[in-house]
């Protein structure tokens, strides 16, 4: 197994996974609260719907 | 579907883990870039399903424009978006290979990285055309038509870049398969399977969250008091007298 090296390359390589890492994290939460929402909307609408 | 969702998800994970577990613990660092050249199995994958998005959005948009169905257009869609996404990524990590193996963020006189520049800047202008159209179907038909113009435009532009002399970016996928070894092969091969199952995993889910968001509105829409009409008045409103003329 080889050692990560900490040098400048190491620092570059990590900046590259991170940024990739990041833009997936942030799709999938903003995905998730608007995922979050529309339930809301449909949990809101069936309640308006149920007879009275 | 979600159940789907899920098991896609899953599955990408895992196929992200094992493949970037290889990437580090199993693929030797390259002779002549050393581990700077660990961001090879990122950048390139990551470019790869990016462009292949872009084209799958224009196919897609083709099936709109022949048959109507507007499902063809939402897929469309959430693919262009989704690439466009990614986009930015394959040029972020791009930029810092590029300053860490040459020195520079950007190297303007590379054919490969203007290229996708212009890729990227073109499918900017997706969004703004899509939502700058109010009618529903006038939207998907000049969004689709788009798609599909652009779709085209992307292989073209890579047979060229392919075909320009490199100056600094490497050509890494020939006609031979590549200079790489086996094991670096089987690594980057693994990523870009892993990478096509992350997409994957993330269109479905933001076509799901689309499709459903898409219903809850026609379902309020529909459930909107409608505008009532006029009532007639109750007293027909009797014509002006003519003017006659003379008087």
């Amino acid at each position: 197994m080889p050692a990560l090296p900490l040098d400048k390359a190491g620092i570059y390589v990590a900046a590259a996974y991170v940024v990739f890492l990041v833009l997936v994290v942030a799709y999938v939460s903003i995905m998730a609260r608007h995922v979050a929402r529309v339930r809301r909307d449909l949990a809101q609408l069936t309640d308006d719907r149920e007879p009275r | 579907m979600a159940s789907i969702n899920k098991h896609l998800g899953a599955v990408a994970a895992a196929a992200l883990g094992l493949a970037y577990g290889l990437v580090f613990f199993y693929a030797p660092n390259e002779a002549d870039q050393g581990f700077v050249q660990k961001i090879f199995y990122l950048h390139v994958p990551l470019g790869i399903v990016t462009l292949c998005g872009f084209m799958a959005g224009g196919v897609m948009g083709l099936k709109f424009l022949r048959t109507g169905d507007r499902r063809w257009d939402v897929r469309s869609y959430v693919a262009i978006h989704l690439s466009l996404i990614l986009a930015v990524g394959v040029l972020a990590t791009g930029s810092i290979w590029a300053r860490a193996s040459w020195g520079h963020w950007w190297v303007w006189s590379e054919p490969m990285l203007v290229s996708f520049l212009i890729v990227f800047l073109l499918y900017c202008c997706y969004q703004p055309l899509r939502f700058s159209i109010d009618d529903p179907d006038r939207q998907a038909r000049a969004a689709c038509t788009f798609a599909v113009v652009a779709a085209a435009f992307v292989p073209f532009n890579f047979a060229a870049v392919r075909m320009a002399n490199a100056v600094t970016h490497p050509r890494v996928l020939g006609a031979t398969g590549g200079s790489m070894p086996g094991s670096m092969r089987l690594t980057f091969l693994l990523c870009l399977g892993a990478m096509t199952l992350l997409y994957l995993a993330l269109w479905r889910l933001e076509l799901d969250r689309k499709t459903v968001a898409m219903q809850v509105r026609a379902l309020r829409r529909s459930r909107e008091p409608r505008p009532e009409r006029l009532a007639e008045p109750a007293i027909p409103i009797s014509r002006p007298p003519a003017v006659v003329a003379g008087r």
